[in-house]
């Protein structure tokens, strides 16, 4: 798993509560078999004039002049700032492969939608919660200064403006360890392979029809 | 000892290893892959090398992309015509074939929704728990289990540990007490609850219902209701056991048998809420506030009786809430304070894992019959939610209901729910729809989705424009 420690980079808009999966990144996408290229069709819908298809070159496409992720200002940004309830929707992991692929690794609201939200550290990116008032003094330092930057520090827990303003963040203790680390989770639960194996023998005992073999 | 609620109950009783940091690794009785999230999860196990853990807690079947024409159904795999939809059905085939997991594949008369094959074929138990690469995966909540979706990461992590590494959500209760009034049904129940609390209204929360009016609910309308718990923020929702539920699972294809039949009912009967057991969050609703409703904009919280009016921005005082507002009215192309009874449809789907199971056909057949769709409706269409559902139906002599009232019966799949097939909206089409989401474009690209329940679904396409089912039953078609 990609690991995240420190990032400093431009900041973009996404400025809309309940930004869901769907918005992210659209169904006809969805029908690919693999991991990555989902960046250009990011916001698709939002982004683009007309109706995108899977495997298209995007690049000849009408892009949307009123979107923000299309102004030359945000260009190369690496840190999506946005509002609550983000990713809300269907359990895609489509949405962070296409936010990854898009180059954002960190995104900043007031709060995230549970099953995206741990999608993110999956895929090596850091979703950072603050407050509303927090969310809302950033977005207008932002909209106020072209190129506004913003340094985050997973270990330390910060988010950090241009003129040294400090905000931190809460995170839980072993997302925090596997995100630094960019731990293979596979790989640790398959170390406590014994104690599986141990549950399942006494569950077998308590509840033996939770093992029948599903038969064709 | 401690009151427990039904969800600390599920918890507890599949926790493999706490661990020092919060997080503990939870043990998953089944698992329900199809054809969208699974492809990298089996590519990711075959790079490093690995096995599933238990291939025969696993089914899976073809869902999401599946074709839904008889025709077209005929063909089998030949039938899906977009090329890079045939891929991944076919996928799913290699990797199950190649693993021996049981599938039902798409011409078997057992294919269907997953969250709707789950608990009809007894696959999905009391107590268990179930994951799937879907978020509607809450729907088998109905049973008393905790189910939930999650991402393609998981789904191999599933397949190879059997487990999860979780952290414990909170306990929050919707309780709705009284007895729901003649034409308002579970889908209008789980949308009124939605409207209250918000799309984000359980986020970070389990979420059971409780109260007389899901005590009295079939399994189906707990399963609606469930299903739409992700849509409240809670990735899983839940009903306590009863005897509903378990005259529901007996029987079933893969329930237990015999001896095993009589333990498992003995502790399916402890899987509900003990009094006294701490919630960190109850919401109350009364089953008399509760009428039909249309969803009017692009989140499912933006929904409201059938009797009121499209709500106007400049009175709502949160700034955030007033732009979403302005934004989902010019999507929907609707007017400030316009009757919800305005809105003329184009399209109507009955169908998806919320709303496609036989009740759902019954409640739809009842308004139709005897009646036509309205000539101003292009499209209307009726999805059962599996093979088994398409059966019963015919047996009932439904079909010929739908046929007759000039709406179209077609194969089992999701469908028009999320259009990752043909079956979508054109763009500007009003759609009154039974699925679970009207985010923008989810029916097609500029397609404006309602959110219905089946009985309102059926009474707008007569009408041509959304009414009052239960004026409408009553003869006098608005």
């Amino acid at each position: 798993m990609k690991s995240f420690t420190q990032h400093t980079g431009l900041v973009a808009p996404m400025d809309r509560a309940n930004v869901d999966t769907d918005m992210i990144i659209p169904k006809q996408f969805l029908k690919s078999i693999k991991r990555t290229g989902f960046g250009k069709n990011l916001f698709d819908e939002l982004r683009y004039l007309d109706e995108g298809q899977p495997d298209q070159d995007c690049t000849g496409r009408p892009l949307n002049p009123d979107f923000e992720l299309n102004h030359s200002r945000y260009q190369g940004a690496s840190i999506l700032l946005t509002r609550s309830n983000f990713g809300c929707g269907s359990s895609r992991e489509h949405a962070p492969w296409a936010l990854d692929d898009y180059g954002f690794r960190c995104l900043i609201a007031p709060s995230f939608a549970d099953i995206f939200y741990n999608n993110c550290f999956k895929n090596g990116i850091l979703p950072v919660v603050l407050s509303e008032e927090e969310v809302e003094t950033l977005f207008q330092q932002m909209y106020a200064n072209e190129g506004y930057q913003l340094a985050v520090d997973l270990a330390a827990q910060t988010v950090t403006t241009p003129d040294g303003q400090v905000f931190t963040f809460e995170i839980d203790n072993f997302r925090k360890h596997c995100l630094l680390e960019g731990l293979d989770d596979i790989g640790l639960t398959l170390e406590q392979s014994d104690a599986i194996k141990a549950y399942e023998a006494r569950r077998r005992e308590e509840a033996p029809w939770l093992f029948d073999a599903l038969t064709p | 000892m401690q009151p427990k609620t039904l969800y600390d109950k599920l918890w507890d009783s599949h926790v493999v290893q706490e661990r020092d940091d919060g997080s503990a690794l939870i043990y998953i009785d089944r698992h329900i892959i199809h054809e969208v999230t699974s492809p990298q999860a089996f590519e990711g196990l075959r790079l490093a090398g690995r096995k599933p853990w238990r291939v025969d807690s696993i089914l899976a079947t073809p869902d999401h992309n599946v074709p839904t024409t008889e025709d077209e159904r005929a063909s089998g795999l030949e039938g899906i015509a977009d090329p890079v939809s045939l891929i991944q059905v076919k996928t799913l085939d290699d990797n199950c074939d190649e693993y021996g997991i049981v599938e039902f594949k798409i011409n078997d008369p057992r294919q269907g929704i997953v969250h709707i094959i789950g608990p009809e074929t007894g696959a999905c138990l009391p107590g268990m728990t179930v994951v799937c690469g879907d978020s509607h995966t809450a729907t088998n909540g109905a049973l008393g289990a905790l189910a939930h979706g999650i991402g393609t990461s998981e789904v191999e992590h599933v397949l190879a540990t059997q487990c999860l590494v979780s952290k414990k959500m909170k306990n929050m209760l919707v309780e709705v007490n009284g007895t729901l009034g003649p034409g308002v049904t579970p889908k209008d129940v789980i949308l009124a609850i939605i409207g209250k609390i918000g799309t984000d209204g359980a986020n970070g929360h389990a979420l059971e219902f409780g109260g007389d009016v899901f005590r009295n609910m079939s399994m189906e309308g707990r399963m609606t209701v469930c299903n739409m718990a992700i849509e409240a923020g809670a990735r899983a929702g839940m009903v306590a056991v009863d005897d509903t539920t378990i005259e529901y699972v007996r029987g079933r294809t893969y329930a237990p048998k015999g001896e095993d039949w009589e333990r498992a009912v003995a502790s399916w009967r402890n899987l509900h809420s003990d009094p006294g057991a701490k919630f960190d969050r109850v919401v109350t609703l009364r089953a008399e506030d509760i009428e039909p409703q249309v969803s009017w904009g692009t989140s499912p919280e933006m929904v409201g009786p059938v009797g009121s009016t499209v709500p106007d921005p400049a009175a709502e005082t949160d700034a955030n809430k007033r732009e979403g507002i302005v934004r989902a009215l010019e999507y929907m192309g609707l007017e400030p304070g316009q009757p919800i009874k305005s809105i003329k449809i184009d399209r109507v789907f009955i169908g998806s894992c919320t709303n496609a199971r036989i009740e759902d056909m019954r409640a739809a057949a009842q308004v139709l019959k005897g009646r036509r769709v309205a000539d101003s409706v292009k499209q209307a269409m009726v999805v059962p939610g599996s093979g088994a559902v398409k059966a019963q139906a015919e047996a009932e002599g439904l079909d010929k209901i739908f046929l007759e009232a000039g709406l179209e019966w077609r194969e089992p799949g999701c469908s028009m729910c999320l259009a990752m097939n043909a079956d979508r909206l054109g763009a500007g089409e009003h759609c009154a729809s039974t699925s679970n989401r009207n985010f923008e474009g989810r029916q097609g690209y500029g397609g404006r989705t309602h959110l219905v329940s089946p009985a309102m679904a059926a009474a707008a396409a007569v009408a041509g424009h959304f009414v009052d089912v239960r004026e409408f039953v009553a003869g006098e078609p608005a």
